[in-house]
Parts: structure tokens; C-alpha cells; sequence
């Protein structure tokens, strides 16, 4: 079509077909290891929905209503490990939300230098590093001993309420609980804390130029300006909590029978499948990845949930 | 004028005041916060430590565990090998998966339908709890024996640990190609450089300080992770066998030992927990010092 003369010029601006093989071929390629994310969450839903399928049919929606655990008569309930998965996650939360935003209002603020405020930063993060195993270890043997006698104290004291009706004995969960505080604790304090520290100075500034005192400016703009972070990292902990296995089926006790008491064993979804795992029969494996299902459900949600929030929330500031 | 103003009762700060009481009241309590949030942190780590180290002798690396119950000493030679045998098997699975998916999102995708869909299936695979990729590839793995008929396996430890660093890499990746200036790209293509190679020789060499810090705390992560472990690398008394054959990790044994009532298997324990702890934390210390190249 063009001019004779500059043919060869137009020709310059082809790529030749092996440049266009491999980069149609890379592009694909990359397409392709892209995907492979969404046909791992295909498979991962499709693999424990299948084996889950012959429990599903034998005890409906029952299952989670249910709290007999019987391998004997071959009869499973899951409900004593869903509210055992709630309540601690929950109850842990309670403990390290206070502690964890606390701990992040104190690194944001300049109550202490600067220097002594990185040192815990970098500490609170290198401890988000420890493997749960570790911490497992760690209640076992320090933990559990060392607040015995307070828990003791408390059944003591306040034994007439039905939480604390049982005698505390090794195992329970309560160091369960306070096991999790300890694995939340450094997930909170450091979303919190980067999301305190990217609100604006100018808010600040402000919120002192108009005569507010620290707290108010604390309470009033810095916490409000920064909630979706922080209620997204509560989350996000939330959603670590609930899935926790290892340190929680160390310490829990394992428990399949229910009981109200916070002291005496328990049991979570997560622990109830670490323990029973290796020596399931053929019905209880399916009602193990029942429950599997039933956690990954959970946990779904919970996170979805963390992600809308934090978009709902963002405040923009630009 | 100004002296009126400044002696003026009115300005002055009044400790005394309620707000003020409060402000008091409210640091304190911030402090104390801290100071409790703090202190177990510093107790696991400094427990770990030295309890782990005390334990701890050179012989353990090159040594079996002892028999349950029978005798003392012993070492965590097999599970110390094991670990890296099966995070690296890990590796091999998660690197090119993540790398390569996090350069389809960011280089290929852009915003589009498929790439942001791709995107909230990492932040919900981010989301799944270690243990559900577990018996995910127990199921798919383990009992269907479907890789040459071996039950228990590194290979299926491997493919379970990969499935939860895969979304880190992911993530990592696609963030730090991002931060990639969109400058760089139109002078590659501008010289002549095809998309491929934009993307392999220029793009990709430019942000491979958050990459690789991306896939060093994802190796960090999966060596500590023993929840997916239990059901499908299980654990082996003896030396590594073969990558289709049970395999001890040290996750692994810290978990079998702990709740042993015998003195030999609990100071293995705390010994591999010495071990595992360094290990993690100069990963971590190295991605720290990694991604610190990528500011500059």
C-alpha cells in the first residue's frame, strides 16, 4: 500500500511473528498462573464440600444445632466446636482490642521518644512472626501454670455464675483465650497503628487550634479518621482467630462434651479437627470436613466483611 | 497588651480541670495498655529463647529423635532438614504462581473485571484458615493417592504450605509493580522493546526488592505453619526417605512433643523452637533489610 520508499521503513514497525509468539504466549501464561488463584478457592470449596457431602446428608443443617459428638454410635453434632470457635475468638477480641488500639494510640502519640517508639513498633511486629506452635508450646508450660491461681481466685470468688462454675485443671478455655490475645495482639496494635498514622497533621493541628485537649482530639478526630482501618484489622484478627489451630488445640483441652464453664475444656472447630483428623472413621471424617465447611463459611464471611468495611469507611482526604 | 494576656486567669493551664483530670487519667490508662500488651510479648520471646537455648547442643542437627519413653538426647536432625525440604518444595510451587500471577494484575490486567476478581480471591485465600488447606489437600491429595500412589507425602506438605503463600506473593508483587514508574514502561516500548520484554527486563528487575520481600515473608510464614502440615507431610521418626514419603518438620515435632509426658521429647521441643524461632525472625530481619533497598 505505501510508497515503494518507505516500505522497508513500515516494515521496521512489524514485530516479527516470534516477538508476537512470546508475548501472546506470556501474556496467556501469566493469565493462566492468575487464574490458577481462582480455581484453587474452586477447589478448595469443591474438595471439603465433597467429602463433607455424606455428613451433610446424614444430619442436615442439624449438625450445627446438634452438640452429641458420639464416634461410637456414629452420630455428630458440631455445635459444642462452633461455639467454642465464637467464644473465644469473640472473648479474645474483647481482651485485645482495648490493649491493641491502647498500644497504638501510645506508639502514635509522642508520650515517649521517638527512638523507644520504633523499638516497640519493630518488636510488636517481629512477634506477629512467631509461629503459633511456638506460642502453643509456650502456654503450655509458662502460660497455663502462671495464671492458674488467678483463674483459681476467680472461681473462688465468683464460682456462683455459670462461666466460672468450674475448677480450673491444666487445659481450659480461658488459657485458650488468653493464648489468642497474644497471637491478636500484634495484628491490632499494627493495622491500628498505621492507620492512626496516616490520618493527616492538618486534623490534628486543627482539633488543637480550636482548643481541644489531646484525648479529645484523640477520640473525637483521630480514632473516627482512622476507624475503617482499625475496625478492618479488628476483623481481619477476627477471622485469625476463628481459624487458629495450632496453639488453641494445645491448650483447649479437647473436649467434645459442652459445658458453659469458660474454665473447664473445650473444644473449636479447627482443634476438633487437629485432634480427630489422624484417627477418623469413614462418617466422621465426612463430619469433620463438615465442620471444615462450616469454618470455611465462617471465616468467608468474616473476611468479606473486613474488606466492605474498610471500603465503606475509608474517609478520603485528598 | 500583651503581658494582660498572658497573666489573664483565664488562659492559663488549670490542672484542677475536669478535661485535664480526664486527659491524665486517659494517658495513664494508655500507658498501662501498653505496658500489659507488651509484657507477654517480651515473656514468649525471651522464654523461647533461652529455655530453647539451654536445650540446645550442635550434636542435635546431625541426630534422630530418641524412642518415645526409652532414652534421653536425641536430636531434631530429620525434622531440621525436613523443613527445608518441604518449604522448599513450597517455593517451588508458590514463587512462579505468585510471581507470575501478580504480574498479569498489574502489567496485563489493570483494573479490569477478571484482575479485580482475581484480587478479592486473594484477600479471601489470604482469609482461609491453615488448617482448611490442610484437609484441602489431604482431600485432594492424600486420600485420593493420586501422585503415584504415596498417602502422606512431602510433595503434599509442600502443596499445602504453598497454598497459603501464594496470596502474599500475589499481593506483594502486584503492589510493588505498581509502585513501578509508568515512565520506565513507555521508554522501554518506545525503543522497541516488545511487552515481553518491557516486562521481563525492565519492569520486573525494577521492582524486585518488594517482590523478593514479599516471597521472604511468605517463606517465613510457611516454615512456622504446622496446622497444614499434620495431615499431609505428618511426621517420620527418620531421615527424609523421598519426597513422596512422610516427613518430620520441626513445626511438626515441636506439636507431637509438646504433649509428650516425657522430659527428652519436651526439650527436643523447646530446642526446635529455639531453632524455628531464629530462623523466622532472620527471615523476617531480611525482608526488612530487602525491602529497604525498594525506599531508596
Amino acid at each position: 500500500m505505501a510508497a515503494s520508499g518507505t516500505d522497508s521503513l513500515y516494515k521496521l514497525r512489524h514485530r516479527p511473528p516470534s516477538d508476537k509468539l512470546v508475548d501472546t504466549g506470556f501474556r496467556n501464561l501469566v493469565m493462566i498462573l492468575a487464574l490458577m488463584v481462582a480455581l484453587i478457592l474452586l477447589g478448595i470449596f469443591l474438595v471439603v464440600g465433597g467429602q463433607a457431602w455424606q455428613a451433610m446428608q446424614a444430619f442436615g443443617i442439624n449438625f450445627v444445632f446438634s452438640s452429641t459428638w458420639d464416634p461410637v454410635r456414629d452420630v455428630y453434632g458440631a455445635f459444642t466446636a462452633i461455639y467454642g470457635t465464637l467464644l473465644t475468638s469473640l472473648l479474645a477480641l474483647v481482651f485485645a482490642v482495648p490493649l491493641g488500639v491502647g498500644t497504638a494510640i501510645f506508639l502514635t502519640e509522642d508520650f515517649i521518644g521517638a527512638r523507644v517508639r520504633s523499638v516497640i513498633s519493630n518488636m510488636v511486629e517481629l512477634l506477629a512472626a512467631i509461629p503459633s506452635v511456638v506460642l502453643g508450646l509456650w502456654a503450655i508450660f509458662v502460660l497455663e501454670p502462671f495464671i492458674r491461681p488467678v483463674l483459681q481466685f476467680i472461681h473462688n470468688v465468683l464460682g456462683w455464675i455459670p462461666f466460672f462454675s468450674t475448677n480450673p485443671s491444666g487445659p481450659g478455655v480461658m488459657p485458650a483465650v488468653l493464648i489468642l490475645t497474644v497471637m491478636l495482639l500484634p495484628i491490632i496494635t499494627a493495622i491500628s497503628r498505621d492507620s492512626l498514622n496516616q490520618v493527616p497533621g492538618d486534623l490534628r493541628q486543627a482539633a488543637y487550634g480550636v482548643g481541644a485537649t489531646r484525648w479529645t482530639a484523640i477520640m473525637k478526630v483521630m480514632i473516627p479518621a482512622a476507624i475503617s482501618g482499625i475496625i478492618g484489622g479488628i476483623m481481619l484478627a477476627l477471622g485469625r482467630a476463628m481459624g487458629e489451630t495450632m496453639a488453641v488445640t494445645m491448650i483447649i483441652g479437647n473436649q467434645t462434651t459442652f459445658n458453659i464453664s469458660w474454665f473447664a475444656p473445650g473444644n473449636t472447630i479447627a482443634s476438633l479437627i487437629a485432634n480427630q483428623f489422624g484417627e477418623a472413621g469413614d462418617l466422621q471424617m465426612s463430619a469433620l470436613m463438615y465442620a471444615a465447611f462450616v469454618l470455611m463459611i465462617i471465616t468467608f464471611f468474616v473476611n468479606v466483611l473486613a474488606q466492605w468495611i474498610v471500603k465503606r469507611l475509608a474517609l478520603k482526604y485528598d | 497588651m500583651t503581658s494582660s494576656s498572658v497573666n489573664n486567669p483565664d488562659l492559663l493551664f488549670k490542672p484542677g480541670l475536669l478535661r485535664n483530670q480526664g486527659n491524665r487519667l486517659l494517658t495513664s490508662i494508655a500507658c498501662l495498655f501498653a505496658v500489659i500488651a507488651i509484657i507477654p510479648l517480651i515473656a514468649v520471646i525471651a522464654y523461647v529463647l533461652f529455655k530453647g537455648f539451654a536445650f540446645l547442643r550442635p550434636a542435635m542437627f546431625f541426630e534422630l529423635p530418641p524412642v518415645p519413653g526409652q532414652d534421653m538426647g536425641g536430636g531434631i536432625g530429620n525434622a531440621f532438614v525436613g523443613t527445608f525440604i518441604v518449604t522448599g518444595l513450597s517455593c517451588l510451587f508458590a514463587i512462579p504462581i505468585g510471581v507470575g500471577g501478580g504480574i498479569y494484575l498489574s502489567e496485563y490486567g489493570g483494573n479490569n473485571r477478571f484482575s479485580e476478581f482475581i484480587r478479592f480471591g486473594t484477600n479471601v485465600l489470604a482469609g482461609v484458615p491453615s488448617i482448611i488447606a490442610g484437609v484441602f489437600i489431604y482431600g485432594l491429595i492424600v486420600s485420593s493417592r493420586i501422585l503415584f500412589g504415596s498417602t502422606f507425602s512431602a510433595v503434599a506438605g509442600g502443596l499445602a504450605l504453598a497454598v497459603l503463600m501464594l496470596p502474599t506473593i500475589i499481593k506483594t508483587t502486584d503492589e510493588g509493580l505498581k509502585l513501578v514508574p509508568q515512565e520506565l514502561r513507555w521508554g522501554a516500548l518506545g525503543v522497541g522493546a516488545s511487552k515481553f520484554v518491557t516486562t521481563a527486563k525492565v519492569v520486573v528487575p525494577s521492582a524486585i526488592a518488594p517482590i523478593a520481600t514479599g516471597v521472604v515473608l511468605g517463606i517465613a510464614r510457611s516454615a512456622g505453619e504446622t496446622a497444614p502440615l499434620i495431615f499431609t507431610a505428618f511426621f517420620s521418626p527418620y531421615w527424609p526417605d523421598g519426597l513422596l514419603e512422610p516427613m518430620a518438620t520441626m513445626s511438626v515435632m515441636i506439636f507431637n512433643y509438646a504433649i509428650m509426658p516425657y522430659e527428652a521429647q519436651v526439650q527436643l521441643a523447646w530446642a526446635a523452637s529455639f531453632v524455628l524461632v531464629v530462623m523466622i525472625l532472620t527471615m523476617n530481619l531480611l525482608a526488612r533489610w530487602i525491602s529497604s533497598f525498594a525506599q531508596r
